[in-house]
C-alpha cells in the first residue's frame, strides 16, 4: 500500500452520529474519518450497524444526531442522488444492474442530463476510456445477463466512475468474487487510489483487510470499538479479536479421522452444455466415505455447483453414475435423493434456501414436513410443527424475533442458520454444503465450519465446496481440486498447502498432464 | 421534509385488512366522481344500488344467488394464483363447465333422469378443469406464458360456445339457446331465488380452506408459489404441483359454470359469458386468497351487480356496477405497497430494518 498522506482536509469526517431503530441503537456516537487516498476496512459482525452508518453516507438514511462533513463542508445527504453529486457513490451486495440492457445502457441508466436519444457512440468511447484508464476490462455492448458476477461488479464500479465518483463505499465486495478476480479488484483499487480517490469497504475477510487497506475501523454492537492503521496490527488473530471482542477458535475441535463405508460414489460423470461446447463436467470421479470431509476447491464456474445440483437431482447428467448410500441416484428425482438422506445447503441461500416470504417455523419444516413426525396423512401437525421449530431455533440460536417472523427479515448469518439447522437436522449420513460461509460474519462462519465438523464426527459424509483454501485446509479431511469441469487432483488435507492447492486451482498440474 | 416508503419488518396484518376496505371505500368515491361527471347524482345512483342489492328479500336472494358462481370463481381463480399462476382464464373454464353440464343434459337421455344433474356436474367440473390444464401442461412444459394462453383460450370457448347456441345444439325452437334442461334435473331452489348451489359453493371454501392451510400440499403449493426454486430444492414437484393446481381451479371454475346453469339458466344461451371468471380475479386479489374472506367479497361484488341492474329500470347508468368493480382494483394493488411497506418522513426519526 502506498504511504497515506493525513495531513490535509479528511474528505469524509462523520462525527458522532447516532441512529435509533425501534428497539436498537445501530449506530451510538459513532465517528469516522477518511483522507483523501485512503482505503478504509470497516468491520464488525453482521448487526454491527456498518451499512446503517454507510446508508446514511449515501443518503438512503439520516442521523438522528451528528453531523457529516464532505471536503470540510457540513452537508446534508437527503438521497442518493445528493451524495452522487457530491461525488460518494456505493457498490452494494447486490447489484442494481438491468439484466437485459448493455453495459453502456446499464452505466449511464438514471443519469439525470442525458439528452432524450443518449449519444451512445461518445458514450462507449468514454467507457472505453475509463475502462482502460483503471484496467477494467469490460466489453460496452455486452448484455449483462451473459456477464459474470466479477464482470457485473466492474460495470457498477465503471458506473459511478462515470459519473465522476471520488469516493467509493463498497460492500463485501469480494464476497462474491473468485480470487482471482478479487485480484483484479485489489489491481483496480490501487489505481484509484493513485488517482487521488478514496475508497471504505466492508468486509468479513480478514487476510483482505490486512492485505489492502490503510486504516481499519471496527465496529462492535452499533459503536466504534477500535480504529487503528493496518500496519499496527500483529495478524488476523488480533483483528478477529477486535471484532468479536473475544477469542475466536481458529483451529476448530475435531475427532480423528476414521473414514467408514463409502456414502457418495461419483463415477466418470459428464455433463454436457445445452447447445453442445466444452463439457461442464468432464469424466468426474471420487469417493465420500462416512466420516470424512470431503473438499472440492476450485474457482467459482468451473463445475463445482453443477456437481452438486447433480448429485442434488437438480440437474441432469449425460454420462457416468452416481451412488448414494449404495444406492443408484443417477439422474433421479431431488425427492427420492432427499428421501435417500441426502441435506443440502445450496449456493444461492436467498434464491434456493429458503422461501423468504415464509416464516422461520415454516422454512424450518421444509424437509420434515413429509414425516410422520410432522404430518399426518398430509395433514401438517402445526402444534408438534411449532415445537420442532422453536427447538431448532434454540439448538442452532437462530436470532429472530419469532418464528413466525418472514425468514427475508433476517440478516444473512441467521438465514444461513435456519437453513443449516433444516439440512443438519435432518441430515441422514449425507451432507453437500455449497459455499456455506460466504458472506457470513466470524462468528456465524465459526458455528457453520464447527456444525460441518460435528457431522463428520458422528459418522456423516460432508462435501464441502469452497473458494476459500483455509477454510478447506481447516475443516476438510481430503481436497479435490476443480478446474474446467475436471478435477485436477485429490489430496490430503494435511499433506497439502495453499501453494499447492492454488497452482492446482489455475489448472497447472504438477509434472503435467 | 420528505415523506417516502420504507419496508417494514413484518407484513402488517392491519393493513391486509385495512387496504382491501379502504379501496373499496375510495372506489365509491371515484364512482361517484365518473358519475358527477356524467352529470348523474352520486347519492341517488348509490342509494338506488343499495336498494337493488338489498332493498327487498328477493332482492336480497338474488344478490345472493349471484354471489355464488362469483365465489366459486374466486376460490378457481385463488387457487392458480396461490401458485403464481397467473390464471385469467375462469371465464372460459367456467364455460367449459356449461358446456359440459348441457352436453350431459341435451345428449345423455339413455341416463335416467335423476342422474342427469350428477353426472352432468361431473363433466361441467372435467371439461372446466381440462380447459385449465391445457395451459397448465404448456406451462410446465415448456413455459409458455400462462397469461396469454389462459387468456386467449377464453375466446376460443366463447366462440364455440356460440357456434353450439347459435347453430349445433339450438332448439328447434327459438334462434338462440339450447332446449331447457329437463325440469327434473334442475338444482333445485332453496330459499326463493337462491339455490342448492349455496351448498356446494361454501362447502367447497371449508374443503379449500383445509387443502391450502393445512395439507403437506397447500405448503407445497405456498412454496411454489413464493419460491419456486427453493421449493425445488426441497424436492417439490413443481411440473406435477403447477398441472395439478391448475386442474384444480379449472374444475371449480366449471363447478361453477355448471351449478348456475343447473340452477340459473337451465341451458346454454346468449349471455354464457357472464364475466364471473373476470370478477373473480377481483375476488381472489381482494380476499388476499383466503377462502372465507372470499364469501364476503364474492357477496360485495355480486351486490354491485344486482344493484347495477336496478339502475337500469331508473334510466341511471347500469354499467356503474361494472366501473366500480374495475375501480376497486386500482387502489386495491396501488394500496397492496403498505402491507410490506410504511410512509415515513425522513427528517426525523427514521424508521426501519437494521
Amino acid at each position: 500500500m502506498a504511504e497515506l498522506n493525513t495531513d490535509g482536509i479528511p474528505v469524509v469526517r462523520m462525527v458522532d452520529i447516532t441512529k435509533t431503530f425501534p428497539g436498537v441503537v445501530a449506530n451510538d456516537h459513532v465517528s469516522l474519518t477518511l483522507h483523501k487516498g485512503e482505503v478504509l476496512a470497516l468491520l464488525g459482525e453482521n448487526g454491527a450497524g456498518k451499512s446503517t452508518l454507510m446508508n446514511m453516507l449515501i443518503g438512503l438514511y439520516q442521523p438522528d444526531s451528528g453531523s457529516i462533513y464532505i471536503n470540510g463542508k457540513h452537508c446534508e445527504i437527503h438521497s442518493p442522488q445528493d451524495s452522487m453529486a457530491l461525488g460518494i457513490g456505493m457498490i452494494h451486495q447486490e447489484f442494481m444492474l438491468v439484466g437485459n440492457m448493455t453495459v453502456a445502457e446499464n452505466i449511464v441508466l438514471g443519469m439525470k442530463d442525458l439528452p432524450f436519444v443518449p449519444p451512445m457512440a461518445e458514450i462507449k468511447k468514454k467507457i472505453t476510456a475509463l475502462s482502460k484508464r483503471y484496467g477494467l476490462q469490460v466489453y460496452p455492448d455486452k448484455i449483462i445477463r451473459d456477464l459474470s458476477v466479477g464482470e457485473q461488479q466492474r460495470v457498477e464500479i465503471l458506473k459511478l466512475l462515470y459519473r465522476g465518483a471520488e469516493i467509493l463505499i463498497l460492500d463485501e465486495p469480494t464476497a462474491v468474487l473468485t480470487p482471482g478476480e478479487s485480484r483484479d479488484l485489489n489491481q483496480i483499487i490501487k489505481r484509484m487510489l493513485a488517482e487521488g480517490k478514496s475508497a471504505i469497504f466492508i468486509t468479513h475477510k480478514m487476510d483482505e483487510v490486512m492485505a489492502f487497506s490503510h486504516t481499519v475501523h471496527v465496529l462492535r454492537r452499533g459503536k466504534s470499538v477500535a480504529v487503528k492503521p493496518t500496519g499496527e496490527i500483529a495478524d488476523v488473530q488480533e483483528l478477529a479479536n477486535m471484532m468479536v471482542g473475544r477469542d475466536v477458535l481458529f483451529s476448530l475441535e475435531r475427532g480423528p479421522y476414521k473414514p467408514g463405508c463409502p456414502m457418495i460414489e461419483v463415477q466418470d460423470l459428464v455433463m454436457l452444455p445445452i447447445g453442445g461446447g466444452k463439457p461442464i463436467l468432464d469424466h468426474i470421479s471420487f469417493t465420500v466415505r462416512s466420516g470424512e470431509i470431503f473438499g472440492i476447491a476450485g474457482v467459482a464456474g468451473n463445475g463445482q455447483q453443477q456437481l452438486t445440483e447433480a448429485l442434488t437431482g437438480l440437474m441432469h447428467v449425460d454420462g457416468g453414475s452416481i451412488h448414494l448410500g449404495g444406492k443408484n441416484m443417477t439422474n433421479k428425482s431431488p425427492l427420492s435423493i432427499i428421501k435417500g438422506g441426502v441435506s443440502h445447503i445450496p449456493a444461492d441461500r436467498g434464491r434456493m434456501g429458503v422461501v423468504g416470504d415464509m416464516s422461520v417455523g415454516e422454512n424450518l419444516s421444509m424437509k420434515k414436513y413429509r414425516t410422520e413426525e410432522l404430518s399426518h396423512n398430509t395433514v401438517m401437525k402445526k402444534g408438534r410443527i411449532r415445537q420442532f421449530a422453536e427447538d431448532l431455533i434454540q439448538r442452532f440460536t437462530i436470532k429472530t424475533p419469532s418464528q413466525d417472523t418472514s425468514v427475508k427479515f433476517l440478516s444473512g448469518g441467521n438465514i444461513q442458520k435456519t437453513i443449516l439447522a433444516r439440512e443438519i437436522d435432518f441430515c441422514r449420513g449425507i451432507l453437500i454444503a455449497v459455499y456455506p460461509s460466504r458472506g457470513l460474519d466470524v462468528g456465524a462462519t465459526e458455528a457453520v465450519r464447527q456444525n460441518l465438523i460435528k457431522q463428520r464426527d458422528q459418522g456423516s459424509a460432508v462435501l464441502l465446496v469452497s473458494e476459500e483454501l483455509e477454510e478447506l485446509l481447516m475443516v476438510a479431511d481430503k481436497i479435490a481440486v476443480m478446474f474446467e469441469g475436471r478435477i485436477m487432483a485429490i489430496k490430503d488435507a494435511n499433506k497439502t498447502t495453499t501453494e499447492e492447492l492454488g497452482m492446482l486451482m489455475a489448472g497447472v498440474a504438477k509434472g503435467g498432464r | 421534509m420528505r415523506v417516502h416508503l420504507q419496508k417494514r419488518d413484518y407484513r402488517s396484518r392491519r393493513m391486509t385488512i385495512l387496504v382491501p376496505v379502504l379501496s373499496l371505500l375510495l372506489s365509491f368515491f371515484l364512482g361517484a366522481i365518473v358519475l358527477l361527471l356524467s352529470k348523474a347524482d352520486p347519492i341517488i345512483t348509490y342509494r338506488s344500488m343499495l336498494k337493488g342489492a338489498f332493498g327487498s328479500t328477493t332482492k336480497i336472494q338474488y344478490t345472493i344467488a349471484k354471489a355464488v358462481p362469483l365465489l366459486l370463481c374466486g376460490l378457481a381463480v385463488g387457487v392458480a394464483f396461490r401458485l403464481k399462476f397467473w390464471n385469467i382464464g375462469a371465464e372460459g373454464q367456467y364455460i367449459a363447465g356449461v358446456i359440459g353440464i348441457t352436453w350431459v343434459m341435451q345428449f345423455w337421455t339413455f341416463l335416467p333422469l335423476w342422474l342427469l344433474l350428477p353426472v352432468g356436474m361431473v363433466v361441467g367440473v372435467l371439461f372446466g378443469a381440462l380447459w385449465a390444464g391445457v395451459p397448465g401442461v404448456l406451462k410446465a412444459q415448456w413455459s409458455v406464458d400462462e397469461t396469454l394462453t389462459t387468456l386467449m383460450m377464453n375466446y376460443i370457448i366463447i366462440g364455440y360456445a356460440e357456434y353450439l347456441y347459435i347453430n349445433a345444439w339450438k332448439a328447434p325452437r327459438g334462434n338462440m339457446g339450447t332446449i331447457l334442461y329437463p325440469e327434473a334435473a334442475w338444482l333445485p331452489r332453496i330459499w326463493g331465488r337462491v339455490h342448492a348451489g349455496i351448498y356446494f359453493a361454501l362447502a367447497l371454501v371449508v374443503v379449500l380452506y383445509f387443502i391450502l392451510y393445512k395439507t403437506r400440499w397447500g405448503f407445497e403449493l405456498n412454496m411454489i408459489g413464493k419460491n419456486r426454486r427453493a421449493a425445488q430444492c426441497q424436492g417439490v414437484n413443481i411440473k406435477a404441483n403447477i398441472i395439478l393446481g391448475m386442474l384444480l381451479s379449472g374444475a371449480i371454475a366449471g363447478l361453477a359454470g355448471a351449478i348456475d346453469s343447473a340452477a340459473v339458466t337451465h341451458q346454454l344461451t346468449k349471455g354464457v359469458n357472464s364475466g364471473y371468471g373476470f370478477t373473480g380475479i377481483i375476488i381472489a386479489w381482494m380476499s388476499g386468497l383466503n377462502p372465507f374472506v372470499s364469501v364476503l367479497v364474492a357477496l360485495i361484488m355480486a351486490a354491485l351487480e344486482t344493484g347495477s341492474d336496478a339502475l337500469q329500470i331508473m334510466k341511471l347508468p347500469s354499467a356503474m356496477g361494472e366501473v366500480m368493480q374495475g375501480l376497486i382494483l386500482i387502489p386495491l394493488l396501488a394500496g397492496s405497497v403498505f402491507i410490506e411497506y410504511r410512509l415515513v418522513h425522513s427528517s426525523k426519526h427514521t424508521e426501519g430494518r437494521i
